[in-house]
């Protein structure tokens, strides 16, 4: 060998694709002879159809390792220009607390979680949404807050649909007030555009115009979008006298100050949680918060965290109220949301929770006196203020002098907003110096005198918020620590065990693909950042979405979808605009199989379609006779298929390519549900199958973590004749084609922050090693499905009999003879260490189970050896050494405090906590026993105070 | 002795001797659905069409429209399930009943099925 060839070798440039895919090579060969195949690709010719098979190599670049992935993206972070934003708009400079950074947002323990739908091994991080859902409660004056949208203008677009919904006469107008942010305007034409709706703007404070409006919902920002406060009262009171409902978007800081929506009459208060520690990372992830009145809350859209009790009769939390959701109501749900902001809702719950009431009105009144200052100093420089009242902006004339002033802020290092010709905002934050304020007075030319008034005393809040103790109690930082770890330790995430949910992905986020999104150069932008502050971040968005290209095989990739949900919603809007520019803008049926994700329906809903269910047969797959009659039925009508592949019964159908004709040839779109992409990559694509439109889930294929419900990333790839249709950004020409139907999330990027994740992710492996990883994940399922097959039926199989990268088992047959349900299994799980898989879905009384490729065999051996230990306890139910109802899967999970008082089961406490060696070694103790719904539900608790009553309650 | 009525959607219709008639959901329904945690129910003086969803049932799993099984006019909800929804499961064919209409055609009752024929529904599913 050459030298030049042994250097290579050892450069070892792909060493990350051995480092991501968990089984070694001798454990995959060993894993090949137990599912009876002679080689991956033997596997692989008999798992994915040779009709769809793409046999090319991805044009990605080839594999670079850790090191050089952060020199890359470091030189993406150079080109970035990071200046002190003061453009406001929704977004501010915010100081994440250190604890909170290094612990939460820095920390696997927190972020690698899975949404909360477990609730035994999951209270640590309910109780930390628990405290943000009390902090929304307090702060908007409202009676219940869920658990976060996806930003701002999606929670005030939600909101309207949802005043829609509630009106009950027939209106269709939207009034909007001219003073709230242009990007949460533009959501809510898009989501109003597929309904028929009409905006009407009025000017604030025009309670005739409200009252003349006929809009069943009135949306108002507090402040307003350039700083002003206003008592808004009078305009709610118009437009619910009209018979519509008062939507007020509101800053988290000024409501610490002013006088809450809540009290002043809204139906509805939504905004953004990002100033509580969530760096603006040119444009998000944040979490949006919803608000309403109590009234309301069974039409509310997105989770919610409430409290019940457990089986022992002890405080527990859980997930409310889910049948509102899509899982369940699909086409009927309040909202298509599913993945939502988890982890930012977290962080911003942990702000306020480490700054407490007094600390928040702090840094409120703080910024608020800076603002004061610069107003005083504006005044004595010659300018105008625009606003007499305002909290943290101030909005400035400045004649024909705008343009130099921004200019001279610019120099200074502050991104100021240039309202319009002659205004100028300036928004205050918690990250400015002593330092940048005489920096900006240089820039008016000015020393104030006496801070100016801003807020009138009838706005001033009197009534107390956060007064729960977890808002008092941890203000050192070792409590704060403690707390933190406290919390972490309840729970089961990505870093103690394998959580091998199906339809999930919770494959590895690896530490080097995360690195970046707490860099400043990514961090510290704000959304709406001059060009030429951007250039860094743009290269990266276009170049991930070159590879995303390179993956489903189609033409363009909008990256501006916050979730999954949301990549639907765009995807199907983009289908909607294609029809409508054809002039078929009368297509109204959206085709749905049976066995879809309630997103999907869900999604079809807000885009204006009716949905018609398309049966599948025994197998898992489309019926095609009955497609083909529902096509007959609804011919020219079609506008969309919306299909998933592999299918949600974790099967390659054959006919893939038959189902999408058919529907071409009635000229119907096919959508592409991409939540099971990670079994495509690289050996077929969307475009491959037939899709015309995908979407894509960059937190489970492509490694962005699941931050226990968020944040996601759902971005859409289309073909060609899509290509101008796909979403834009009133606010960025560079987001989307000027053709496009308008914004679906508040920033024209959606979630940037995020995205050197799977940039970092697709680079590191290249394009071999990341087609590995899909046989892998292919691998480990068939193995699954190998070592489970002899102790639970598996449901669904490919034409040769294998499984794609999930698999479906059948705890259906216990029930008659045992008494067991799926749930016990699930539950009994946690008592072995682990995350149950998904339940129930998509068929009643089943566990689907997708292992990833990132998950070695010995995982996945400890995991296949608990589920046959609980077969094996199944059948002691079964041969009556158990009773039917005392056995350790109807009494699981087993707390340490059970295990320690009186004992009197019919198997031993270590038959309840030790079953199998391995969890003795290192135990998970679950915190709780199998948590109420039924009472949760009946009696519904969704903040923090009542905690506190009930565990007095129980002692 | 008053004659009850089924629909295939699995509610009752009792006719009343004061001409309404009682709408609920069977015991059959009830076990479907598991442990009712809420109960949506169509206001008084509402005018319904047959088959028209008018009320909601709620489990913690599963949520279910209860469809007006002829059409008339809501003449009185049965208040007592918004505070204990569980009276559905504990008493489905009496106490947790939903609503009384007022039916346009008081004959149309006649077209629904009667216990054996529900009966034999049942079977069948």
């Amino acid at each position: 060998m050459n030298w030049q060839d042994e250097l290579t070798r050892l450069d070892a440039a792909d060493a990350f694709v051995a480092r991501h895919i968990g089984p070694r090579e001798a454990e995959i060969a060993a894993m090949l002879q137990e599912v009876g195949a002679v080689s991956l690709d033997d596997l692989i010719a008999q798992t994915v159809p040779e009709t769809i098979r793409s046999n090319a190599a991805l044009a990605l670049p080839p594999a670079i390792d850790e090191a050089a992935v952060l020199r890359e993206l470091r030189g993406f972070a150079a080109e970035n220009v990071v200046k002190h934003s003061l453009i406001g708009m929704g977004y501010h400079g915010t100081i994440t607390p250190p604890v909170v950074l290094r612990n939460v947002l820095e920390n696997p323990g927190w972020y690698t979680a899975y949404t909360p739908y477990q609730a035994e091994i999951a209270q640590g991080r309910l109780e930390a949404i628990l405290n943000f859902q009390t902090a929304i409660c307090d702060l908007t004056g409202m009676a219940i807050a869920n658990a976060s949208l996806l930003d701002e203008a999606t929670a005030a677009a939600e909101a309207v649909a949802m005043a829609h919904g509630l009106h009950r006469q027939n209106l269709t107008t939207i009034a909007v007030a001219r003073d709230v942010h242009p990007q949460t305007r533009a959501v809510i034409a898009t989501r109003a555009w597929p309904m028929g709706w009409r905006i009407v703007d009025v000017a604030p404070g025009d309670v005739a115009a409200i009252a003349a409006a006929g809009a069943f919902a009135l949306v108002l920002n507090y402040p307003g979008s350039t700083g002003a406060v206003r008592d808004l009262r009078p305009e709610i009171e118009a437009v619910q006298a009209a018979g519509g409902f008062a939507v007020v978007c509101a800053d988290l800081l000024a409501l610490t100050l002013l006088t809450p929506p809540g009290e002043m009459g809204a139906d509805m208060v939504v905004g953004s949680a990002q100033r509580f520690g969530v760096p603006m990372g040119f444009g998000g992830p944040h979490a949006g918060y919803f608000a309403t009145k109590d009234a309301y809350k069974r039409q509310m859209p997105g989770r919610l965290v409430g409290v019940s009790v457990d089986a022992a009769g002890r405080p527990a939390m859980r997930l409310a109220l889910q049948t509102r959701e899509q899982h369940i109501r699909r086409e009927k749900a309040t909202s298509n949301l599913c993945t939502a902001q988890v982890l930012l809702a977290v962080i911003a719950g942990f702000y306020a929770v480490w700054h407490g009431p007094e600390g928040l009105k702090r840094i409120a009144r703080r910024v608020n006196l800076l603002a004061r200052l610069l107003g005083d100093a504006a005044v004595r420089a010659g300018f105008r203020l625009r606003h007499d009242a305002f909290f943290d902006t101030i909005a400035l004339d400045a004649g024909d002098g705008a343009e130099a002033l921004v200019r001279r802020a610019a120099e200074a290092g502050f991104n100021v907003r240039r309202i319009d010709a002659s205004g100028v905002g300036i928004a205050l934050d918690e990250t400015v110096t002593r330092e940048d304020f005489a920096k900006l007075l240089g820039v008016l030319g000015a020393e104030p005198v006496a801070a100016c008034e801003s807020i009138p005393e009838s706005l001033q809040r009197q009534s107390a918020f956060c007064d729960a103790s977890v808002f008092t109690t941890h203000h050192s930082e070792t409590a704060m620590l403690r707390y933190l770890k406290k919390l972490e330790d309840k729970d089961i995430a990505l870093n103690r065990s394998m959580i091998p949910l199906g339809s999930c992905t919770m494959k590895l986020n690896a530490s080097a693909e995360m690195a970046a999104i707490t860099w400043p150069e990514f961090a510290d932008i704000h959304p709406f950042a001059p060009d030429d502050q951007t250039v860094g971040f743009r290269k990266l968005i276009a170049r991930l979405a070159e590879f995303l290209q390179a993956v489903t095989g189609f033409a363009g990739v909008s990256l501006q979808p916050n979730s999954g949900a949301q990549g639907e919603y765009a995807g199907l809007l983009a289908i909607r605009a294609y029809h409508e520019a054809r002039g078929e803008g009368d297509r109204n049926i959206c085709l749905i199989p049976s066995s879809a994700h309630g997103t999907n329906p869900a999604s079809a809903a807000m885009a204006g379609y009716k949905v018609v269910v398309v049966a599948c047969d025994k197998l898992g797959n489309v019926e095609l006779a009955d497609l083909r009659d529902k096509i007959a039925t609804h011919g020219h009508n079609i506008a969309a298929l919306m299909i998933t592949y592999p299918s949600t019964h974790g099967v390659f159908e054959t006919e893939i390519r038959d189902i999408c004709r058919a529907v071409h040839e009635v000229g119907g779109q096919v959508y592409m549900d991409g939540a099971n992409m990670n079994a495509q990559v690289g050996l077929t694509s969307p475009a491959a199958i037939g899709a015309d439109v995908c979407h894509l889930n960059l937190h489970k294929t492509f490694c962005i973590p699941h931050g226990g419900g968020g944040p996601g990333v759902g971005p859409i790839g289309v073909a060609a004749h899509l290509l101008p249709h796909l979403p834009n950004h009133p606010l960025c020409v560079a987001a989307g084609p000027a053709t496009g139907f308008g914004p679906v999330a508040a920033a024209p990027f959606g979630s940037a922050l995020i995205l050197p994740i799977p940039y970092a992710y697709i680079r590191m492996m290249g394009p071999d090693g990341i087609t590995r990883a899909t046989k892998v994940a292919i691998l480990n399922a068939n193995y699954v499905a190998a070592r489970l097959g002899p102790h639970y039926p598996i449901l669904y199989r490919g034409a040769q009999g294998r499984v794609a990268h999930e698999c479906i088992i059948d705890c259906r047959g216990f029930a008659a003879t045992t008494g067991v349900q799926v749930e016990d299994i699930a539950k009994r799980l946690a008592d072995y260490g682990f995350h149950a898989p998904t339940m129930s879905w998509p068929v009643a009384g089943t566990l689907m189970i997708e292992p990833t490729e990132s998950e070695d065999r010995a995982e996945i051996d400890r995991f296949c050896d608990a589920m046959i230990s609980i077969a094996g306890e199944i059948g002691k139910i079964a041969d009556q050494s158990w009773s039917q109802s005392d056995n350790p899967l109807k009494n699981a999970p087993h707390t340490a405090a059970e295990l320690m008082g009186e004992w009197s089961h019919a198997y031993s406490r270590a038959e309840a906590a030790f079953a199998l060696p391995f969890v003795a070694a290192a135990k998970y103790w679950p915190p709780v026993k199998r948590v109420d719904n039924v009472y949760g539900d009946r009696n519904l608790m969704c903040s923090c105070a009542p905690l506190e009553a009930y565990a007095e309650a129980a002692e | 002795m008053p004659q009850t009525y089924f629909t295939k959607d699995h509610e009752w219709v009792r006719l009343e001797a004061d001409g309404l008639v009682t709408v609920g959901i069977t015991d059959h329904a009830q076990e479907a659905l598991g442990d009712i945690v809420f109960v949506e129910l169509p206001e008084s003086g509402r005018s319904v069409a047959k088959g028209e969803a008018c009320a909601v049932v709620e489990s913690v799993k599963a949520a279910s429209d209860v469809y007006a099984p002829l059409t008339g006019t809501v003449a009185e909800q049965n208040a007592a399930l918004t505070d204990d929804p569980a009276l559905v499961n504990k008493s489905a064919e009496a106490e947790g009943w939903f609503f009384r209409l007022r039916l346009a055609d008081p004959a149309a009752v006649s077209t629904l099925m009667d216990l054996g024929a529900y009966k034999e529904y049942l079977a069948g599913l």
